[in-house]
């Protein structure tokens, strides 16, 4: 084995005892960020001892002893801090002697911990950048670099949000608590948020690397499981992973071999992902079952369900769409939210329908920059057969575009509205 | 990466000790709450099964048990990972309870990553 593959293995080893190292650690100190400084800090022990000596038989329980032992010494470094902090000492060297079973003592049931975590971790009062970074390092073990790669920022940067976001909650007296009653929903909200947001990063790949990105989507799906399973009475809960998992169904079908994009009603049904399109089915029906059917979430997944549960795309409910789509946009305003209701009336309806809605958002200050709007318009405009238009549409689309790809589909279709207005 | 988990036993009529049983729930438990177990099971003996086989251009059913079979599977998982290491990682811890807690016991955990769908 070369020394990357010892760093590969042993990265792979740490990913998968993190989770029970981070959360026995933060039961044990009572503070989230201490937790995570900690279970870094077993992480460089191991990279730094494993390189020699090979992964130990039990790693989770090497890597618990260690964590434990920085644990004691920073309690007994701080003695002086609070008398919290001394029970706790206190406790911990009498657990210590009653080794060697605590290990299997500390993870009983990681559910209710792991929620505070992720509830510490995508707390509100963070931005929402270092909530998302903040999420990927404590809940998937993600390192720093693989962050910084994946959010295409300077690893500084995203070192720095960690630091000042740890510091901000530990400031702040809230490293180690979990919302009750109706601060709970407002809270899930954020962590929602936060989850979404880093499998959009990966799903839309507006810019940048590209292999990290399916990783963000993995990540992000990994935490809505997650959250599905250890707060299951919540519907948003399952509202959320069904949209991701209908949404990442799809994943092998996006691409062409060359990496180009392939449009949703052009892609070959048969590679998606049939496994997960019946997973988020079930979280779906569960999150209807839970009362949760007019959730933001939900409703987006059940628009996404149209197009999984239609074999071929003629077959889809297009009516049924642009309903969801009205619920949608009577929850909440939003103008992408309206421009994808156009292209559902656009199907539903035909065109001139849903160019007049389009038209109305022309002016939409949250959609100036956004490539959809002309590359919509310019759609409509080719089926109305007004190429000339459709190709200024297209032209317009392509230099909004935010990657290459986009950009040469968007100028592929100017050159097809080109060809057909001179044919015409 | 999704991965499928195999684990064989030339002593398929030895079922689980209590405590191996208690200690792969304990896994489960943990790996499904971190979002990274997707499905398991546990099989049969296999004198419940029946195969199915085409030799010759013909197709026959043998029912369980089969005299010849030297290697049983006896459970399957699927998980959902980053990368193979992390896969072997996961089998390894796995494959440690069964020797923590099932002494005697001897068998195979393969793991096969699952091919993406069809171009």
């Amino acid at each position: 084995m070369t020394d990357a593959d010892i760093h590969r293995t042993i990265l792979a080893v740490w990913r998968i005892e993190q989770p029970r190292l981070i959360t026995g650690l933060s039961r044990m100190l009572r503070d989230v960020p201490l937790a995570e400084d900690l279970t870094q800090e077993a992480l460089l022990a191991a990279l730094e001892h494993w390189s020699t000596t090979g992964v130990p038989e039990k790693p989770g329980a090497w890597l618990m002893a260690v964590a434990k032992r920085r644990a004691l010494d920073h309690l007994r470094r701080g003695r002086m801090l609070a008398e919290k902090h001394e029970a706790i000492a206190r406790d911990m060297v009498e657990e210590q002697q009653a080794m060697p079973d605590l290990d299997s003592a500390l993870d009983d049931d990681i559910g209710d911990e792991l929620l505070r975590l992720i509830f510490t971790a995508c707390h509100p009062l963070v931005s929402r950048e270092a909530r998302a970074a903040l999420a990927l390092r404590m809940i998937c073990g993600l390192t720093t670099d693989e962050i910084a790669r994946a959010f295409l920022v300077p690893e500084a940067t995203v070192a720095q949000r960690i630091v000042r976001a740890k510091r901000t909650l530990s400031e702040s007296g809230l490293n180690y608590e979990t919302p009750r009653g109706e601060e709970l929903s407002q809270r899930l909200a954020s962590v929602f948020e936060v989850v979404y947001l880093i499998f959009n990063e990966g799903y839309t790949a507006a810019r940048g690397e590209e292999w990290l990105r399916p990783q963000l989507c993995h990540e992000a799906l990994r935490m809505g499981r997650v959250l599905a399973s250890i707060a299951p009475r919540e519907p948003e809960a399952h509202g959320l992973l069904a949209l991701m998992e209908l949404n990442a169904s799809r994943g092998a079908a996006r691409i062409d071999q060359a990496g180009d994009p392939i449009l949703l009603m052009d892609q070959n049904r048969a590679r998606w992902d049939q496994l997960q399109i019946r997973r988020g089915m079930l979280a779906l029906s569960r999150a209807r079952e839970l009362g949760g059917a007019r959730g933001f979430y939900a409703l987006q997944a059940a628009i996404i369900a149209c197009h999984a549960e239609a074999a071929t795309p003629d077959a889809t409910d297009w009516r049924r769409i642009c309903e969801l789509y009205a619920e949608l946009a009577s929850r909440v305003a939003s103008p992408v939210i309206e421009l994808n209701r156009a292209v559902a009336v656009g199907m539903a309806e035909g065109p001139v329908a849903a160019l007049a809605m389009v038209d109305a958002l022309a002016g939409e200050p949250a959609l100036e920059s956004y490539h959809l709007l002309p590359c919509v318009r310019g759609d409509l405009l080719h089926k109305l057969r007004r190429y000339d238009e459709a190709r200024v549409a297209f032209e317009a689309a392509a230099g909004l575009a935010g990657n290459r790809r986009e950009q040469e589909l968007m100028r592929r279709r100017a050159a097809e509205a080109a060809r057909a207005a001179t044919s015409s | 990466m999704r991965f499928m988990y195999i684990v064989t036993s030339p002593k398929p009529n030895m079922g689980p000790t209590p405590e191996l049983l208690g200690a792969m729930h304990k896994l489960a438990d943990r790996e499904i709450k971190a979002g990274r177990m997707l499905d398991s099971g546990g099989l049969m003996p296999i004198k419940t099964g029946a195969r199915i086989r085409i030799a010759d251009g013909k197709l026959s059913v043998i029912d369980g048990p089969f005299v010849e079979a030297k290697e049983v599977v006896g459970g399957y998982a699927i998980f959902d990972l980053r990368d193979k290491e992390e896969a072997v990682a996961m089998a390894k811890e796995f494959m440690q309870l069964h020797l923590d807690h099932m002494p005697g016991w001897e068998g195979t955990c393969e793991l096969r990553a699952f091919a993406s769908p069809p171009q």
